[in-house]
């Protein structure tokens, strides 16, 4: 099946502070489902695009947490399942167990922080807007999802931002 | 801008030339990395016939004799280990402490982080002996009467070394990411295909950098303790035991002193030819050494500090055994060893606080190869000289090495530089992101790069 594609306008910016003022003029005309592809990333450009924080965070406290868990329920628990007493030490003791579980706790966050960015990701779908190889090398591009109708507004003022190059994409 | 040229953590790039820069290490490699690799898979050979030979022959081939029984193979183990740490160190503790001059050389190191560790790992396989039910050793409760203890620091070894191995390797894929899209989007053919498989559709869109941006300062700060506790661990595997020369506090520090001392020293000796053979030296210049050789020598003298104090506490706490133990170490039938190590290590690192050694590249590799030699015979000084001489005078006996011991230490040498080289002609040894990040992008009127 072919993939549906977004209509909208496609720039490409060389400057950053051109691209900052096209992403400010279009959030002010009300467009607010802006892509912007960096090679890097950007402070002004974030500052212009005033992104919420991340929930990657709430993956990583998850993660931790059930590695803490887990490091002390496991160490325990298969201890007193099968109690073998040696050299007199209390069977189950949780103080030797802090190395195991501070250990889960770090493996348990850094996956989930990992996941954490591949959900979140996934979440804003990017599939049909339109990309070009130079973004990823020295060009900002952004991608703004628009109606045909107001494609020529636009274009206009991304051309007028500093544009070096603006493209109409039809669905 | 003026001003960006006179900093000297700031590329005197373009964006453009940063990807076309390190684009051409992934080009046609020279006879040189042809030469170094046949080299590498060549001494991989030599670890693998000896492994074959121990399959065949059983552990005794390695001159397995009691009180030592392993001398190489847990030294050699213990050596990979610690040369481990520093590119975890440099890639996020350095990343958290905002030190600019990591950029250019962090990706060589995480990726020497995780094949050091990948060598590190074959060793319990090569001594445990029946390598074939190698999955007894995983601690679960079971009915055939194996009981995983949790209070032994062999086991903490196990969750903090596979721990660390996990989240190194995922360090280095979640930092390798944006690059492979950069060059994904700069090839042609079945590269193309193979870097976008890789790439996992990165886009560089503002709601993908959004989550990575805050998953890899999480990443850093998880990962900081973790170089910290996983050395710790290992040197408890000793501190823990009432063996003379082992039994002491000051081990966490000083394994994981010693531990950044050895990888930073790894580091110099991968990153010197490195930067000639991959025609980097533009990037990697005399400020990243300069940083590296500071590095080095404040590690070198926390070791110095460590070597004096287990000399000092040997002789202050007046046990005969300890005190018996560290002068056999100066003096006795291991003395060779014992001065290697501290020559190496304590002395030969004490030249870096000279700037002219510091920047002179053809004398910090020289130093480097020191430090990894001094360092492999730290961890045998602490592991055949403290077993060979223990509480009973009747039993003492120096270890015994055959060829078979430096059969795998080969083989381990050309397994991890293999990996190393084949990494390098695979994938950017300097990370295209961070580099163009330190680059500020070009202004209307001027400025930028």
């Amino acid at each position: 099946m072919a993939r549906k594609n977004v209509p909208g306008v496609l720039a490409s910016f060389l400057q950053v502070d051109a691209a900052v003022d096209a992403i400010t003029g279009l959030k002010s005309k009300g467009f607010r489902d802006l892509t912007v592809y960096t090679a890097a990333p950007n402070h002004e450009i974030d500052a212009a695009l005033d992104h919420p924080v991340s929930w990657v965070r709430m993956f990583t406290l998850i993660g931790g947490l059930t590695g803490v868990t887990a490091g002390f329920a496991m160490t325990i628990w298969m201890s007193n399942d099968w109690p073998l007493l040696v050299g007199g030490k209390p069977i189950g003791t949780p103080v030797p167990y802090v190395a195991i579980a501070f250990e889960l706790t770090v493996l348990y966050a850094s996956l989930c922080t990992v996941a954490g960015v591949i959900i979140l990701s996934l979440r804003k779908s990017l599939k049909g807007r339109p990309y070009h190889p130079s973004f990823s090398d020295d060009r900002i591009g952004i991608f703004v999802p628009c109606a045909p109708d107001q494609a020529p507004a636009v274009r206009d003022l991304l051309a007028r931002a500093g544009s070096e190059e603006v493209t109409v994409h039809a669905a | 801008m003026t001003a960006i040229a006179h900093e000297p953590h700031r590329p005197n790039q373009t964006h453009a030339e940063v990807t076309r820069d390190v684009l051409a290490t992934l080009s046609t490699p020279s006879r040189g990395y042809y030469m170094a690799l046949f080299t590498a898979i060549f001494m991989f050979l030599v670890g693998l016939f000896t492994f074959v030979m121990l399959l065949k022959e059983g552990l005794g081939l390695a001159g397995y004799t009691p009180p030592v029984m392993w001398s190489v193979y847990i030294t050699t183990f213990v050596f990979w280990i610690g040369i481990g740490h520093a590119g975890t160190l440099i890639s996020a503790i350095l990343f958290l402490f905002r030190s600019p001059w990591r950029t250019v050389v962090y990706r060589s190191t995480e990726a020497m982080t995780v094949f050091a560790v990948m060598t590190a790992a074959l060793f319990p396989i090569i001594h445990i002996g029946r390598q074939w039910i190698f999955y007894w050793l995983l601690p679960y409760p079971n009915e055939r009467f194996l009981w995983p203890n949790f209070k032994s620091p062999l086991l903490w070894d196990v969750f903090a070394i596979t721990t660390y191995f996990t989240v190194s390797t995922t360090f280095l894929i979640v930092g390798l990411i944006p690059d492979v899209s950069a060059i994904r989007d700069k090839v042609t053919g079945w590269r193309h295909k193979v870097y976008k498989m890789f790439s996992l559709g990165w886009t560089g869109a503002d709601s993908q950098w959004r989550h990575y941006n805050k998953a890899y300062i999480y990443l850093a700060a998880l990962a900081t303790p973790l170089v910290l506790s996983v050395h710790s661990v290992v040197s408890w595997d000793f501190a823990m035991a009432i063996i003379p020369g082992w039994h002491g506090t000051i081990f966490a520090p000083y394994f994981v002193a010693g531990a950044i001392y050895s990888g930073i020293g790894m580091v110099l000796t991968l990153l010197i030819p490195l930067r000639k053979v991959l025609k980097l030296e533009h990037m990697m210049t005399d400020y990243h050494f300069d940083n590296l050789a500071k590095l080095t020598l404040l590690t070198g003298s926390i070791l110095f500090y460590a070597y004096a104090m287990e000399y000092f506490v040997a002789w202050y706490s007046g046990n005969a055994f300890e005190q018996t133990t560290f002068w056999r170490r100066a003096f006795g039938p291991m003395w060779w060893a014992g001065w290697s190590m501290i020559i190496c290590n304590a002395f030969v690192s004490q030249l870096l606080w000279f700037k002219k050694i510091r920047t002179n590249l053809t004398a910090l590799f020289i130093i480097s190869l020191f430090i990894n030699l001094g360092m492999w015979f730290e961890r045998f000084v602490i592991i055949a000289s403290s077993l060979s001489n223990d509480y009973l005078p009747g039993a003492w006996q120096n270890p015994v090495v055959t060829w078979a011991d430096w059969g795998i230490l080969i083989g381990s040498f050309g397994w991890f530089f293999m990996y190393f080289l084949l990494f390098a002609r695979t994938f950017p040894v300097v990370a295209i992101q961070e580099v163009k990040e330190m680059i500020p992008f070009p202004r209307k009127h001027g400025g930028g790069h």
